[in-house]
C-alpha cells in the first residue's frame, strides 16, 4: 500500500533511514525525509551533552547549597591553591585549542597533524589530571578530604566528576587515535571525531563554570 | 503503647452546606467519624473546609464532564441509527475556546482558594485566642515521641496531655530520621527533621482523647510510633502536671541518650524534671544524632528486629 | 575475596523470601533448560537477544514490563494480606520484611513495570508511525533495553542474596544513609536504578533524535500522530530529568560508600537537598509515564470513533505545556516540611495548572467521540475506563495539591489511593489498551476480544474495590506503610481493600487466559492485511507483522492521518497505488554489544553492592573492552536485496488487493 516515493540511493547511510546524498533537502523536518547520518549522530550527541550538563548542574546546585556547611572545617579560601588552579586551567584551555586544531587538520584530511594535535591534547589533559590529583592528595593530607564536611563533599564530587569526565575523555581520545591510525578517515570515524571534539569542548565549558563558581568565588569570599 | 481506641461519638458537621455537592461530601463525612474530617479543633475544621470547597469547585465541572463522556460514547455507538455522524468534524474555534477557558477559570478560582488557604493555614500561624499558647517541644525518636513542656519543666513519652480550648505551640525536631507529627482530628501535620526546627499551632476545642501518629515512614518500628493526645480541662491539666512532677525519672542528657537508642512499643511515661537546654541541644546538633542499629551483618537480619 | 558477601547473606531464617526467590530461580532455570533442550537458543540469540530491530526490542521491553508487573503485583498481594491480618496482631510478615516488600513494590512498579511497558510501546510504534525503518541508534537501543533488564535482575537477586531497601521507593535520607540502613538493601536499590537509569537516558536521547531528525518525507511536525508527539514530550523529559536522578543517587552512593556528607545528619549534610533533587526528577517522571499514555488513548479514541483527533493543535500545546510545567511543581511532594505560605501557594497553583492542560485533553477526547461511529472494542473500553478513572484521580490529585488539604492527607492511604488512581488509571490502562491495540501489528493476530473484555471489566472492578476503601482509610487518618495497626476504625476499609485485590487477581488470571486462548486460536484471529482496527496512521500501512525494513519504500506523507488518506484513495479508485520501484535496503546488523555490556554491568553492579572490588574493576575493564570492540566493527549493516524486498511487498500488496475486492463486493451488497 506504500505510496510511490522518490526514493534515493542509500550509499553510505548505514541504517538506511536517511537519504544520504540529498542532505541539502533531507533536513529531518519532514520535507525531504530523514536527515543525513552526520546530522543524526551530531544531534544525538548534542542531546547527550545537554543531559550531561543537567547532571553537572545538580552537582553545582549541591555545591551552592553546601558551600557554607564547613562543619567547623577548612573553607575554600583556606584550601584552594590559586597557582595550581591557574595551571590546571591553562592546561585545559590549551588542550581545547589543540583539540580544535585537530578538527581543522581533519578537515584537511591530514592524518599526521590530526594525530599530533590529538596527542598534544591528550598530554595536556593528562597534565591537568595529574595536577588535580596532586591537589586532591594535598587536601586529603591536610585532613580536608570529602568526609570532613558537607562543603568538601560537594567540592570533591563536583570537581571529581569533571575529572572523571576528563579521564573518560582521555580513554576515548586514545581509542580515536588508534582508530584513525588503523582505519583512516572513514565516514563513521569522522563522525566520532566530531563528537569527541564536542565532548572535549563541553568539558572545557564546565571547567570554566567550576573555575568561576568554585575557585574564583571561593577565593574571593 | 496506646490501646485500641473507640471512635469518639459523631458530632454534627459544622461546615456550611451551601453547595449541592456538600450533600455527597456529608455522606462521606459521616463515614469518617474519628478521621481527619471529624474535626475537633479550629485547624482541622479549616483544613476540612478548604478541602471540601476545593472538592465542590471541581465537582461542578467534573460531574458534567464525565456524564458527557459516557453519554457521547453511548449515543455515538456504531449501532445507533439515530446518531448524526460527522466523520470529518475535527475543529471548532468556539469549542476550543470553551475547553481551554473552563478548566482555566476553574483553576484560577481554585488558585485563589490555594493562595488564601496556604497563608491562613500556614502551620506557623498562631491561633488567635485570649489564652496564651501552651509551649510543647517535640522530638521524634526511633521509634517513639518525646514531648517536652519547657514552662512546666516536665516531659512525656508517647503521651501528650494538653488543656482543651488553649492554643498549642509545637516546636518540633528529630533525633535521627525524618518523621511527621500528626493528630488527625486536630488538623495539619508537620515534618520533624534532625538539625531543624519546624513550628505548628493546633488547638483541641473540647476534652477528649485523640489518636496521634507519625505519617512519614521512619524504619522498622514505624508502625508503633503512635501516641494519645489527651485534651483535658484546665484544672485537669494542672493536676496532671503536678502528678508528673511528683514522680518518674529525670530527663537529663544521659537519660536522653538512653532514650534515643532504637526501641519500639514504648509504654507512655513521664519525666519529673528536664534539662531545659535539651531541645535546643538536639535541634542544633550539639547532641549528636541518635544512633542507628547497634549491630550489623549482611543480610536481612542486619538491624535488630523492631521491638527487640 | 567476596567483600561483604557470605553465606549469611542468604536469608535461611526467612522462609518466605527464600521460597519465593527459589521459586523464581527454578522457573528461570526451567525456562532456560527448556530453551536449550528444544534447541531454541540459537534462534533466541539470533532473532531476539542480539536483535537491534526496534520492533523486537519493543516486544522484549513489554515482556519484561509484564513479568515485573506480575512480581510487583505479588508484592501488592503480600502487602494487602499482611494489613488485612495485622489488626492488633503481628501478621505474617515481620517489619524488616514488610518494609522491603513495599519498597520493592514501588520501585518495581515504576521503574521495571510501568517504564518498560511505556518504553516498549514507544519502541514498537514510533518508527512505524514516523514511516521510517528504525530509530536513530539501533545498537544503543538494544543496550538501553539490556541495561534496564540488568536493573530488574539486580532487584530480583536481592530476594535471595541479601535484602532490598527498607526505606520506601524514594529512599529519603537520613533513613537511607549508612547510619540507619547499614545493610545492602539501599545499595541494591542504588545500583539497579543507576544502571537502568543510564539505559533510560539513552532511550530518551535515541527517541528525541529519532523523532526530531528521522521522519518520512512530508511528515511535518503538524502531521505527526499524537502518540508520537506525546513520546517526544516524554523523551525530552527523560533527557532533562534522568540526569538529575543519576546525580542524586550518585550523591547518596558517595555518602554510603566513601563517607561523603551530602545528606547525612552529621558534618553539615542537608537531607532537604535530597528531597528537592529527587522530586525535581520524580515529578517529571510521572509525566514521562503518563504523557505517552495520553498518546495511546488519543490514537484509540480517534481510531475507534472513526474520526481524526479533535483539536489536534490544542492537544499538542497541552502536551508541551505539561512537559514544561512538570518541572515547576516538585515541591508539592513536601508541603508538610514547613516551607511557608508563599512557597506552598506558588507550587500548589503551579500544580493545579497542569490540571488545565489535562482538562483540555479530556475535553478533546470527548469531542473526538462526538459525531463519531464508535466501536467498543477492548482498547476503546480501556480508553473509556481511563477517562472516568483518571478524572477521579485528577480530582483527588488537585485536592492534595491544595496545601491545607495536603496537611491532612499527606502520606496517608488517601495519597496512596490517589497516585494509584492516576498511575493505574492512566499508565497501566494505557499499557493494556496499547498492547491490545498494537498486538496484531506485532504478531499478526489479534488478542481474543471476549477475554480482553473480561480483563477490562474484572480489572476495573478490582481497581475500584481496592482503592476506594483506601481513600476512606486515608480520610480516617491511616498512614501508608503500616506493618500493623491497632485502630478498629480502619479495619473494615483495610479488609475491603483486601477483598478488592482478590478481584484484581481474578483480572490478572483473565489476562493470562486471554494470552493463552489467543495464541491457541491464532489462525482464527489472524490479521491478514495489517490493518485490524481500520487504523489511520502509518503503522497500519505495512503488513502484520511488519517486515524487518518496515516499509518497502518510505511512504510519502501528504497530510495528517496519512494511512487513512491512502486507504480512502485506494477505496475510491478501487486499486492500490502503483507498484513502486523496489531497491535493495540495508539494515543495521544484529549486535551482541547490548547484551554483553549488560552482562558486565550486572557483574559490576553486584560487585559494587557487595564491595567486591576486583570484580567491579574487572567488570568496568570488560565493559570498556566491549566498547572498543564494537567501535572497531567494519561492517554494520546487512543488505536485503531488491528481489527480496519486492517479494515481501508483493505478498503484502496481494493481501490488500484481496481485501479491496472484498470491500468493494461488500459495498455493492
Amino acid at each position: 500500500m506504500a505510496a510511490p516515493a522518490a526514493d534515493a540511493a542509500f550509499a553510505g547511510d548505514p541504517y538506511h533511514v536517511g537519504l544520504e546524498g540529498q542532505s541539502g533537502i533531507a533536513t529531518g523536518h519532514g520535507e525531504g525525509g530523514p536527515a543525513s547520518e552526520r546530522v543524526i549522530v551530531g544531534y544525538g550527541f548534542w542531546l547527550f551533552l545537554l543531559s550531561d550538563i543537567v547532571m553537572f548542574s545538580c552537582f553545582f546546585a549541591a555545591y551552592a547549597v553546601l558551600q557554607a556547611a564547613t562543619a567547623g572545617g577548612p573553607t575554600g579560601r583556606e584550601l584552594f591553591n590559586p597557582g595550581r588552579v591557574a595551571a590546571e586551567t591553562a592546561c585545559l584551555l590549551l588542550s581545547s585549542f589543540t583539540c580544535g586544531m585537530s578538527a581543522v587538520a581533519t578537515q584537511f584530511r591530514s592524518r599526521r597533524w590530526t594525530q599530533a594535535s590529538l596527542f598534544v591534547t591528550g598530554l595536556l589533559g593528562l597534565a591537568f589530571l595529574l595536577l588535580e590529583a596532586s591537589d586532591f592528595r594535598d587536601m586529603a593530607a591536610r585532613g580536608a578530604g570529602p568526609d570532613r564536611s558537607a562543603f568538601l563533599s560537594a567540592f570533591f564530587a563536583l570537581v571529581g566528576c569533571h575529572g572523571l569526565h576528563v579521564s573518560a575523555g582521555l580513554l576515548w581520545l586514545g581509542t580515536m587515535m588508534a582508530q584513525v591510525f588503523v582505519k583512516g578517515f572513514r565516514t563513521d570515524i569522522l563522525h566520532r571525531l566530531i563528537c569527541f571534539n564536542l565532548f572535549w569542548h563541553t568539558l572545557d565549558i564546565i571547567w570554566v563554570a567550576i573555575f568561576t563558581v568554585v575557585f574564583l568565588l571561593g577565593l574571593g569570599a | 503503647m496506646t490501646g485500641p481506641m473507640q471512635p469518639p461519638p459523631l458530632r454534627p458537621g459544622r461546615f456550611r452546606c451551601g453547595h449541592a455537592a456538600m450533600a455527597a461530601a456529608a455522606t462521606l463525612l459521616a463515614a469518617c467519624s474519628g478521621g481527619v474530617w471529624d474535626a475537633r479543633g479550629p485547624v482541622a475544621a479549616a483544613d476540612r473546609q478548604i478541602t471540601l470547597d476545593a472538592l465542590a469547585i471541581m465537582l461542578v465541572i467534573v460531574v458534567p464532564t464525565l456524564a458527557a463522556a459516557l453519554a457521547f460514547a453511548w449515543w455515538y455507538r456504531a449501532a445507533n441509527p439515530r446518531a448524526r455522524r460527522l466523520p470529518d468534524w475535527v475543529y471548532s474555534g468556539r469549542i476550543e475556546l470553551l475547553v481551554w477557558s473552563i478548566p482555566l477559570l476553574t483553576i484560577m478560582f481554585l488558585g485563589g482558594v490555594i493562595w488564601i488557604g496556604s497563608h491562613r493555614l500556614d502551620p506557623r500561624q498562631p491561633i488567635p485566642s485570649a489564652a496564651a499558647p501552651l509551649e510543647v517541644q517535640v522530638v521524634s525518636l526511633d521509634w517513639k515521641w518525646l514531648f517536652i513542656y519547657p514552662a512546666q519543666g516536665i516531659a512525656a513519652v508517647n503521651q501528650l496531655v494538653v488543656p482543651a480550648g488553649v492554643p498549642l505551640h509545637f516546636s518540633l525536631t528529630s533525633a535521627s530520621v525524618m518523621n511527621m507529627f500528626f493528630v488527625p482530628q486536630l488538623g495539619s501535620m508537620i515534618a520533624t527533621m534532625n538539625g531543624m526546627v519546624t513550628q505548628l499551632y493546633l488547638q483541641a476545642d473540647g476534652p477528649g482523647d485523640y489518636f496521634g501518629e507519625s505519617t512519614q515512614f521512619s524504619g522498622d518500628g514505624f508502625s508503633d510510633m503512635n501516641f494519645t493526645l489527651h485534651a483535658v480541662p484546665a484544672e485537669g491539666f494542672d493536676r496532671w502536671v503536678a502528678q508528673a512532677r511528683a514522680d518518674g525519672p529525670l530527663l537529663d542528657r544521659a537519660a536522653y541518650e538512653l532514650l534515643a537508642r532504637q526501641s519500639a512499643h514504648v509504654r507512655p511515661y513521664t519525666y519529673r524534671g528536664i534539662d531545659s537546654t535539651l531541645f535546643q541541644a538536639v535541634a542544633t546538633q550539639q547532641l549528636p544524632p541518635a544512633p542507628g542499629p547497634q549491630q550489623g551483618r549482611g543480610g536481612p537480619g542486619v538491624q535488630p528486629r523492631a521491638g527487640e | 575475596m567476596f567483600g561483604k558477601l557470605t553465606w549469611n547473606a542468604i536469608p535461611w531464617d526467612q522462609p518466605i523470601p527464600l521460597a519465593a526467590g527459589m521459586a523464581v530461580m527454578l522457573v528461570l532455570l526451567g525456562v532456560v533448560a527448556w530453551v536449550v533442550a528444544k534447541g531454541h537458543l540459537p534462534y533466541l540469540w539470533r532473532e531476539w537477544i542480539t536483535s537491534v530491530d526496534h520492533k523486537r526490542i519493543g516486544v522484549m521491553y513489554v515482556l519484561l514490563g509484564l513479568v515485573m508487573l506480575l512480581r510487583g503485583f505479588i508484592d501488592a498481594l503480600m502487602m494487602r494480606s499482611q494489613q488485612a491480618l495485622a489488626f492488633q496482631a503481628p501478621g505474617y510478615l515481620p517489619p524488616e520484611h514488610y518494609d522491603q516488600v513495599f519498597t520493592a513494590h514501588g520501585t518495581i512498579m515504576i521503574f521495571f513495570a510501568a517504564m518498560p511497558i511505556i518504553i516498549g510501546l514507544m519502541n514498537f510504534v514510533v518508527p512505524l508511525q514516523l514511516g521510517v525503518r528504525d530509530v536513530a541508534f539501533p545498537t544503543l537501543n538494544s543496550t538501553s533495553f539490556w541495561l534496564t533488564a540488568t536493573g530488574a535482575l539486580l532487584v530480583n537477586i536481592s530476594l535471595v542474596v541479601g535484602e532490598f531497601a527498607r526505606t520506601g521507593w524514594i529512599p529519603y535520607p537520613p533513613l537511607s544513609e549508612l547510619a540507619y540502613s547499614p545493610g545492602v538493601g539501599v545499595d541494591y536499590y542504588l545500583w539497579s536504578l543507576l544502571i537502568s537509569g543510564v539505559g533510560t537516558l539513552m532511550t530518551g536521547i535515541n527517541f528525541a533524535t529519532t523523532i526530531l531528525k528521522i521522519r518520512a518525507p512530508g511528515m511535518r511536525y503538524t502531521r505527526m500522530p499524537m502518540f508520537t508527539w506525546t513520546v517526544l514530550a516524554s523523551v525530552l523529559l527523560i533527557v532533562a530529568a534522568f540526569p538529575v536522578l543519576t546525580a542524586t543517587l550518585a550523591m547518596l552512593a558517595l555518602d554510603r560508600y566513601l563517607g561523603f556528607h551530602f545528606f547525612t545528619n552529621a558534618a553539615g549534610g542537608n537531607m532537604m537537598m535530597f528531597v528537592n533533587l529527587i522530586w525535581a526528577w520524580g515529578h517529571p517522571e510521572v509525566y514521562i509515564l503518563v504523557l505517552p499514555a495520553f498518546g495511546v488513548f488519543s490514537e484509540i479514541f480517534s481510531t475507534f470513533s472513526g474520526k481524526p483527533l479533535f483539536g489536534y493543535r490544542s492537544m499538542v500545546i497541552a502536551t508541551m505545556s505539561i512537559c514544561l510545567i512538570s518541572f515547576t511543581v516538585w515541591l508539592h511532594h513536601f508541603f508538610t516540611m514547613g516551607a511557608g505560605g508563599d512557597v506552598n501557594a506558588v507550587f500548589g497553583i503551579a500544580t493545579s495548572l497542569i490540571a488545565v492542560a489535562t482538562g483540555v485533553k479530556v475535553y478533546n477526547w470527548i469531542f473526538t467521540m462526538y459525531g463519531g461511529t464508535i466501536r467498543f472494542a477492548t482498547p476503546m473500553l480501556w480508553a473509556l475506563g481511563f477517562v472516568v478513572t483518571f478524572v477521579i484521580g485528577g480530582v483527588t490529585g488537585v485536592l492534595v495539591a491544595v496545601p491545607p488539604a495536603d496537611f491532612q492527607l499527606h502520606n496517608s492511604l488517601f495519597l496512596v489511593a490517589h497516585f494509584h488512581n492516576v498511575i493505574i488509571g492512566a499508565v497501566l490502562f494505557a499499557g493494556f489498551a496499547g498492547i491490545t491495540f498494537w498486538f496484531p501489528k506485532a504478531f499478526g493476530f489479534r488478542l481474543h476480544e471476549g477475554w480482553g473484555k473480561a480483563v477490562f471489566w474484572v480489572g476495573l472492578a478490582g481497581f475500584y474495590a481496592v482503592f476506594m476503601p483506601l481513600y476512606v482509610a486515608g480520610l480516617l487518618g491511616m498512614p501508608r506503610r503500616l506493618q500493623h495497626y491497632d485502630l478498629a476504625l480502619w479495619r473494615p476499609w483495610v479488609l475491603a481493600a483486601g477483598v478488592g485485590i482478590v478481584v484484581m487477581l481474578a483480572g490478572a488470571v483473565c489476562q493470562v487466559i486471554q494470552l493463552v486462548v489467543s495464541i491457541r486460536q491464532r489462525r482464527e484471529l489472524r490479521d491478514e492485511i495489517g490493518d485490524p482496527w481500520d487504523g489511520r496512521s502509518l503503522e497500519w500501512a505495512t503488513s502484520s507483522p511488519p517486515p524487518a525494513f518496515n516499509f518497502a519504500v518510505l511512504p510519502q506523507v501528504r497530510g495528517a492521518d496519512p494511512y487513512w488518506q491512502i486507504k480512502r484513495r485506494a477505496i475510491e479508485t478501487q486499486q492500490l497505488s502503483g507498484e513502486p520501484d523496489y531497491q535493495a535496503i540495508a539494515l543495521p546488523r544484529n549486535s551482541p554489544t547490548g547484551f554483553i555490556t549488560a552482562f558486565f554491568a550486572t557483574l559490576a553492579g553486584f560487585a559494587l553492592i557487595w564491595h567486591i572490588w576486583w570484580l567491579m574493576a574487572a567488570g568496568l575493564v570488560a565493559a570498556y573492552a566491549v566498547f572498543v570492540w564494537f567501535a572497531w566493527r567494519d561492517v554494520d549493516e546487512k543488505v536485503v536485496p531488491a528481489d527480496e524486498v519486492a517479494r515481501i511487498d508483493r505478498d503484502a500488496r496481494r493481501a490488500r488487493a484481496r481485501w479491496l475486492e472484498r470491500n468493494a463486493a461488500g459495498g455493492k451488497a
